[in-house]
Order: C-alpha cells, then sequence, then structure tokens
C-alpha cells in the first residue's frame, strides 16, 4: 500500500525568491542607450571642395576655454538655439533659390535657404566634451524646432511634432503599415530642413 | 442549514503567506527581463554629459563601445590621471581603436556588419582632442556611424 508522502514545506520559498531579487538587484544596472547620432564624413579627401558662400555658413567655435563664439561673436549657450533657427529659417534667397516656407528675416547677408545652409562646429583640443556636447544638443534642437514647426504645418490630421514621429517611425513596436505611411512624410520634412552640421577637425596646436 | 453556519467568533485568523513566493518571484522576473548586464566593467570614470535630443540606440547586437576618460579611483595610482580609452576591460591607446572596431566588427553577423554603430560612452570631463582622435580612427576604418552616448536631461545639468 502506497503511503502518502508528506508535503513539501513552502515556507522557505519567499525567503530564496527575496535572495534571488535582491541579488538581481543589486548586480545589474540599467544601461543608458540613447544619445546624439551622428555621421562621420569618409576619409577619402574630395579633391576639388564645393564652392560655399560665407553666407550660407554658421560658424560655432568652442575654445579651450569653452566659450562659444558664434559667427565671430561671444555668446551664452542659451542663445545659441535661437540664432541657430533664425540662420536656418533665414531664406533670404531670391529666384530659383527662394525659400517659400521659411518664416526668418530674408537678410540677403544670411543664409539663401534651408537647403543650402550649413551649420559648421569646430571645437579646440582642449574643449571639454559636455561643452561640446551642449552645443551639439542645441544646434540639433533647433533643426528639431524648424522640423517640428513644418510637420505641425503640413499634416496637422497627425496630431504629433515630427520628433514623436521620429522616434514612433524607429519604435520596433509600430506596425508596418503606420510606417510605411510615415516615411514619406518624415522624408519630405527632412528634405525641406536637412541636417548639414559640420564637424570640422579641430585646430592643431 | 450549513450555508448559515455562525462564524466562530473571537481570533483573527492569520493572514496567508502562501502567494507571497508568486509576488516575489513576479517581482524577480520583471527585474530579469527589464535589466541589461553590463558586458564589461567600467575602468574609467563616466559621468555622462546631459542632451535632450537624444534619439534611441540600435539593439544591442548592432553596437560596438567605446568608453572613455579619466581612470577611476581605483586604477589612478597605476595608469595616473590623464582621460584614456577603455576597450574591453583593458586600457587602450588611440592607435588600438581602429583595430579593435574591425575586430568587432568581424564578430557580429553579416547582414549586421553594415549597419554598425559606435556609441562613444565618454566622461563629460574629457577633453575633445581624445574625441577627435577616436573619431579619427573611426573614420579610417570606415566606421561613420556613432553616436555619443547621453543622459537625458537638460543642458545646464553639464555645468
Amino acid at each position: 500500500m502506497a503511503r502518502k508522502s508528506p508535503e513539501v514545506n513552502a515556507g522557505s520559498m519567499a525567503d530564496i525568491a527575496f535572495l534571488l531579487l535582491i541579488f538581481f538587484l543589486v548586480t545589474t544596472t540599467i544601461e543608458t542607450d540613447s544619445g546624439i547620432n551622428r555621421k562621420l564624413p569618409p576619409m577619402d579627401e574630395i579633391i576639388d571642395p564645393p564652392v560655399i558662400k560665407e553666407r550660407n555658413i554658421f560658424t560655432v567655435v568652442v575654445n579651450k576655454n569653452n566659450m562659444i563664439l558664434v559667427e565671430e561673436k561671444l555668446m551664452d549657450l542659451s542663445d545659441v538655439r535661437s540664432s541657430a533657427v533664425k540662420f536656418l529659417d533665414n531664406g533670404g534667397g531670391v529666384g530659383e533659390e527662394e525659400c517659400t516656407y521659411c518664416e526668418g528675416e530674408k537678410d540677403r547677408s544670411s543664409s539663401d535657404n534651408p537647403e543650402k545652409a550649413i551649420i559648421s562646429l569646430k571645437n579646440d583640443r582642449e574643449t571639454d566634451y559636455k561643452v561640446y556636447i551642449s552645443v551639439q544638443n542645441e544646434l540639433v534642437a533647433a533643426y528639431n524646432e524648424l522640423r517640428d514647426r513644418e510637420f505641425t504645418k503640413k499634416f496637422p490630421n497627425d496630431r504629433m511634432t515630427f520628433v514623436e514621429a521620429n522616434k514612433m517611425y524607429s519604435d520596433p513596436r509600430t506596425s508596418v503599415k503606420v510606417k510605411t505611411s510615415l516615411k514619406p512624410k518624415l522624408d519630405e520634412i527632412k528634405k525641406m530642413f536637412p541636417q548639414k552640421l559640420s564637424e570640422a577637425e579641430p585646430n592643431k596646436k | 442549514m450549513s450555508k448559515f453556519k455562525k462564524k466562530k467568533g473571537g481570533e483573527l485568523p492569520a493572514i496567508s503567506t502562501a502567494s507571497l513566493p508568486d509576488i516575489v518571484f513576479m517581482l524577480l522576473f520583471f527585474f530579469m527581463v527589464a535589466t541589461v548586464m553590463r558586458d564589461n566593467t567600467l575602468m574609467v570614470d563616466n559621468k555622462l554629459p546631459a542632451a535632450d535630443q537624444v534619439q534611441k540606440l540600435d539593439k544591442k547586437d548592432r553596437v560596438i563601445y567605446i568608453y572613455a576618460g579619466k581612470p577611476s579611483s581605483r586604477y589612478k595610482t597605476k595608469y595616473g590621471n590623464q582621460a584614456k580609452i577603455q576597450l574591453n576591460d583593458k586600457f587602450s591607446v588611440v592607435s588600438d581603436v581602429g583595430a579593435y572596431v574591425l575586430a568587432e566588427r568581424a564578430t557580429k553577423r553579416e547582414e549586421l556588419q553594415n549597419v554598425l554603430t559606435t556609441a562613444l560612452k565618454v566622461d563629460g570631463e574629457t577633453n575633445m582632442g581624445l574625441i577627435s582622435d577616436i573619431k579619427q580612427e573611426l573614420r579610417k576604418v570606415n566606421a561613420l556611424k556613432i553616436n555619443y552616448t547621453t543622459r537625458i536631461g537638460n543642458y545646464s545639468q553639464n555645468y
């Protein structure tokens, strides 16, 4: 006759689980996995660099004392974004180079249109990385601000900004259908305000 | 009728703790799934700068990490106070970066080799000279997609 086996005492199960839980809590660190994406220029030298008009270049220099020079004038970091927006959105070109969607001042001495406007960011070898990132952040923010504006103007029915749409597009959970409908919209806005941000090589001492 | 049996008055019944393990296990599984194990131990200070215009990094198998910063206090006596590059658990010099990226690229699946991103996890206090050198090395091996990994926050936190 088979005897009934005694039940296993599960009272210590909670303790064991707690032990494991605490182990995982202590050993794991949540990794930061976001940042500013950039693309480096390819190595091969361009033999014949295209001629770019001075007015289409917005120079930002961060010197070794972490001071920011925008168009050869000293500027506070908090003003960088607005002046970059002003430069990109200027639309001073006439005729073929006219920018129909720009809302800027149409100053002839500033950029012709956003497609031609280039932001050149230069730094010294002794510049702090965090300052450099802050400046980059502000410049990307300027682009995002303008792209947001155009996106909400062009596609008001989507009820979101360019940044949100872009985030949705790169989210793997978004369905293919939504993605294919977003892609042309995003591309159109990216074409209106292309991110032409050049990171020059630092000054050699 | 048994349905209306009078309840035994007096003392409260003890709260059953039988479901406690289940609750704890649930928490445990949550943490196991939600956290990512660090591949390599950090040997450099790594206080990332803050930025708010960030994009999410690609999936982990498409990313090559490069750390840089001042050696952390444990290694200070041995390696000094100058900012250094850390590749896979050891300190390296700039000229190793290219070889490292190529070696890492070779370990990835073939269809991913063209879409790799190099994530630069650099301490905020580092000089840009080191980063420029890394960037030059990356350009040499044609690893052009980079990501300056940052914390999410306002730039004013950087000062």
